[in-house]
Order: structure tokens, then C-alpha cells, then sequence
């Protein structure tokens, strides 16, 4: 390369002697039609722009943003999960291979081989072919690469219990407890308490019971026979205090929550 | 009016060669979809570029309000979502277009990738654009957290210990990020939020200027 002193230039410019640059081809050389970008094409491209945002308004409001509630560290129960466009990584170090002993391998070695390649992709495949049958090992590689992200987040959402997720993330409104109310009593004295929470909170191990919508005869009956992961067989008392528990409880099934 | 206040710019500072640079050039037939319905693939770039100004305009207007303190920031965020006119749009819109952008910028990517486009001249511009996406998922990683739900502090958790399993330097590493060795707290909040909004976009914006001007200068490449 010529440079400093052997340099020849045209005249007194900047402009070297011998340009030996690549300077890409008029469009003029291209065949078909060209257009001014200004004013025509950028019509077109604001009214692509123009449906894309009315598509990704509505996607906006049909679909709010969610939030769960307020980060507990304490939480010991909470299964994290990373959003959707890293669940290939979370599913990958969950193989054998990639985890435990080998976890170098899952977060450093695996995706640093295959960002690295991605990156000096242009080094690493230089062919003068631009056409993808011409060039088979640089498609092949990146079809591999595309397939297993896909595969993997396949994987890692197909092992989400989403209901379970949207259950334990809900955010719970704080609801004043009348803890004088001889319900709330009969609801601390039986095993209730244990897994609803001292003010009908909710815990990882039964969910909220504010804001179920239930009513009184509807809860009394789950009382007594269970429902989903609760056992049956939890309420041990007279019927007149199934009333009263049940009662209490449908007196919070209308607030907060929904 | 306008003409004139152009002519009295130009003939001082002389912006027609800018002008140039950024509107003033011809599209070829091979990229434009009125031509070849199957040009849009080379929409993909554009509309990367159009989410990202979306995410830079409702960004600026969340952190009107957005608190980055485990205190206030669920609460900013709840109240932002619940109570603020049009709140709900906007941080639909920063949440959504965050999942978009990766999206646009994946298949943006392998057009470039399956059109061999990154061959020669354009190599750098490739490097810079990967880069790009790298920003991206950082800018992705570290917005997760901000909303300081069970959500975001458990992904950042694992986020975290990801960083730690680095040989020689993923210690470092996770202090620099969470601002202590154990704890995730107050600290990796306001660095998470220092990282979103000041560190990244800087980089992103200076990536994204090198990659236009390199555009502008090489020109699109050719068809196959």
C-alpha cells in the first residue's frame, strides 16, 4: 500500500494518483428501473411505516404490557424465567452437558463459538459466490444455527406451566382482614391459614383467596372437597361453622384482584 | 419563506453535498417492492430502524416518570400503568417494540446472511451490524429488570450467575453489573438502569451512525 512519502496525488487534492479503491457501481449499471429515493420511494416507505405502526398500535393495546408483582427476594418458590428471545440459552443450560460441571461450556464456550462466527462470518466465508448454493457450509451452519434457537425456545416454552406462572406472578391487592370476624377465627383454627396466609394473601403453596369471585356455598363446598392441587378433606368442623368460615371468606371474594 | 432561509443556510455552510448524502440518490429496481413484491426483505432494515425510534421516543417519555429505586419502581411502574393517561400505550409500546425489534433485526439479518451481502466491500459493515445486535440484547437484558417485578429480579438473578460462570473474569464481571458480589439489590437496579439508558444507547447510536454512513458509501449491494 502507498502511503507517506511514495504517495502520488492528482494535482494538489487529496485525490490519489492511482485509486485502486473499490467504488461501488452506478445504479444506472444495474438493470431495471431506479427511482429517486426523494420524494417517491420515501412515499412508499412511510406508507409500509405507516401500516406497521397501526399493526404494532394495536398489538399494544389488544395485548398491555404485563407486571407482576413487586420483586420478593424472599420468594423462594418462584421459578425465573428470562424473556422469550434468551429461552434458547435457558433451555440449552439446562442439558446435562451444558450445566452443573460443564456450565462453562453452556454460557461461555457453545454461544462464544457461535457469536464468534456470526461475527467474522465475512472472514470466515470468502467465496466470490454470493448466490447460497454457492457457498453450501456458511447456509448449512447457519440453518443449523437457526433450526436449534428455534428448537430450543421451542423446548423451554413447551416446559412452562403458563396458567401456574400467571398464577404465582398476580398481583395481589392488600385487603384490609377483619381478624375480629369469628369467620377469620374458624379460618386460623383450621389449616386455612397455613397455606392462604394470615390475610387471605395467598402462598406458593395455595393461591389468594381476595378477589375469587367465589361464592359462599361455592367455597364452603371446596372447603370441604378440595379443588385442584388442594386436598380434600381440609375442613374438620360442625356445619354452622362452614357457614360462618365460608361467609367470611365470600365477604373478600368481590374486591381487589380482578 | 423556507426556500430562502434554505439559501441563506447553504450559502454559508453549503448543505447541498449533506442533502445529498442523506435523500438525494436513486433506488434501484432490485430493492424496491413496487417492482419485485419479494423485495421487501429489504424492508426488514428499515423497519429495525423505525421500532428502535419508537423505543428511543416512549423510552424518553417512561423515564418521566420511571423511579430506579427498589422502593419506588414497581410503584412508578404500576402507577404509570394504571393511572397515567395513555401510560398503558406507551409502556406497551416500549415493551412490545423491545420484542419487535429482535424480531425485525433477526430476519434483517439473515437477509443479509442468506444474499451473501456481507461479502466484499461490506464486511465491516457487518462486524458493526452484529454488534448492533449485541447492543440489542443488552439493551433487552437489562430492561427486564427495570420494572422490579418477581419476574425481573428472578431473570436477573439467573442473568447474573450466567455472569459469574465466566472463567477469570466473571466475578468482576458481575460486580460491574449488579454492584455487589451477593446481593441483587438497590445497587443493580440503579446500574441496570444506568446501563439502559446512558451506556447502551450511546454505543447503539454511534454503532448505528457507522452503519448508515457505510451504507450511504458502498451503496446497496447488487442483486444476486
Amino acid at each position: 500500500m502507498h502511503r507517506g512519502k511514495g504517495m502520488k496525488f492528482v494535482g494538489d487534492s487529496r485525490v490519489p494518483a492511482t485509486r485502486e479503491k473499490f467504488i461501488p457501481k452506478d445504479y444506472s449499471e444495474y438493470p431495471g428501473k431506479t427511482e429517486p429515493f426523494w420524494p417517491n420511494f420515501l412515499l412508499k416507505e412511510w406508507l409500509v411505516g405507516a401500516v406497521f405502526l397501526i399493526g404494532f398500535l394495536t398489538l399494544t393495546i389488544v395485548a398491555p404490557s404485563p407486571l407482576e408483582k413487586e420483586a420478593d427476594p424472599t420468594d423462594a418458590a418462584y421459578i425465573p424465567l428470562p424473556d422469550w428471545y434468551f429461552l434458547f440459552l435457558y433451555q440449552f443450560l439446562k442439558y446435562d452437558f451444558a450445566s452443573g460441571d460443564y456450565v462453562v461450556i453452556g454460557t461461555v464456550v457453545i454461544p462464544g463459538l457461535a457469536f464468534g462466527a456470526l461475527l467474522l462470518a465475512p472472514f470466515l466465508d470468502k467465496g466470490k459466490g454470493r448466490r447460497p448454493h454457492q457457498r453450501p457450509i456458511a447456509v448449512s451452519m447457519m440453518l443449523i444455527g437457526v433450526i436449534s434457537i428455534i428448537w430450543l425456545t421451542y423446548e423451554a416454552v413447551a416446559h412452562v406451566n403458563w396458567e401456574e406462572r400467571a398464577e404465582m406472578g398476580k398481583i395481589v391487592e392488600e385487603v384490609e382482614i377483619d381478624q375480629t370476624d369469628p369467620g377469620y377465627e374458624i379460618y386460623s383454627n383450621q389449616s386455612c391459614i397455613n397455606c392462604h396466609g394470615g390475610n387471605l394473601e395467598g402462598s406458593p403453596a395455595g393461591p389468594t383467596l381476595v378477589g375469587t369471585g367465589l361464592t359462599a356455598d361455592e367455597i364452603a363446598d371446596i372447603a370441604v372437597n378440595g379443588v385442584g392441587g388442594m386436598p380434600a378433606g381440609q375442613f374438620n368442623g360442625s356445619d354452622e361453622e362452614l357457614q360462618q368460615l365460608a361467609e367470611f371468606i365470600a365477604s373478600y371474594s368481590e374486591e381487589g384482584g380482578h | 419563506m423556507i426556500q430562502k432561509l434554505y439559501d441563506w443556510i447553504d450559502e454559508r455552510v453549503n448543505i447541498t453535498p449533506l442533502w445529498r448524502d442523506i435523500a438525494d440518490h436513486e433506488v434501484p429496481e432490485h430493492v424496491n417492492p413496487a417492482h419485485h413484491f419479494s423485495a421487501f426483505v429489504y424492508c426488514f432494515g428499515g423497519l429495525t430502524f423505525f421500532v428502535v425510534v419508537i423505543q428511543v421516543l416512549s423510552g424518553m417519555f417512561l423515564t418521566m416518570y420511571y423511579v430506579p429505586d427498589i422502593e419506588n419502581a414497581w410503584d412508578s411502574v404500576k402507577y404509570l400503568q394504571t393511572q397515567v393517561a395513555h401510560g398503558q400505550i406507551v409502556r406497551g409500546m416500549h415493551h412490545w417494540g423491545a420484542s419487535v425489534v429482535i424480531v425485525m433485526m433477526f430476519l434483517h439479518t439473515l437477509r443479509v446472511f442468506f444474499q451473501g451481502a456481507y461479502k466484499k466491500p461490506r464486511e465491516l459493515n457487518w462486524i458493526v451490524g452484529v454488534l448492533i445486535f449485541f447492543v440489542m440484547l443488552g439493551l433487552g437484558f437489562t430492561g427486564y429488570l427495570l420494572p422490579w417485578d418477581n419476574k425481573a429480579f428472578f431473570a436477573t438473578q439467573v442473568g447474573l450467575q450466567i455472569a459469574e460462570s465466566v472463567p477469570y473474569i466473571g466475578e468482576h464481571l458481575k460486580v460491574l453489573l449488579a454492584g455487589d458480589p451477593e446481593i441483587v439489590g438497590a445497587q443493580t437496579l440503579t446500574r441496570f438502569f444506568a446501563i439502559h439508558v446512558f451506556f447502551l444507547p450511546a454505543a447503539l447510536f454511534a454503532l448505528m451512525a457507522v452503519h448508515f454512513v457505510l451504507i450511504r458509501r458502498q451503496g446497496i449491494s447488487g442483486p444476486l
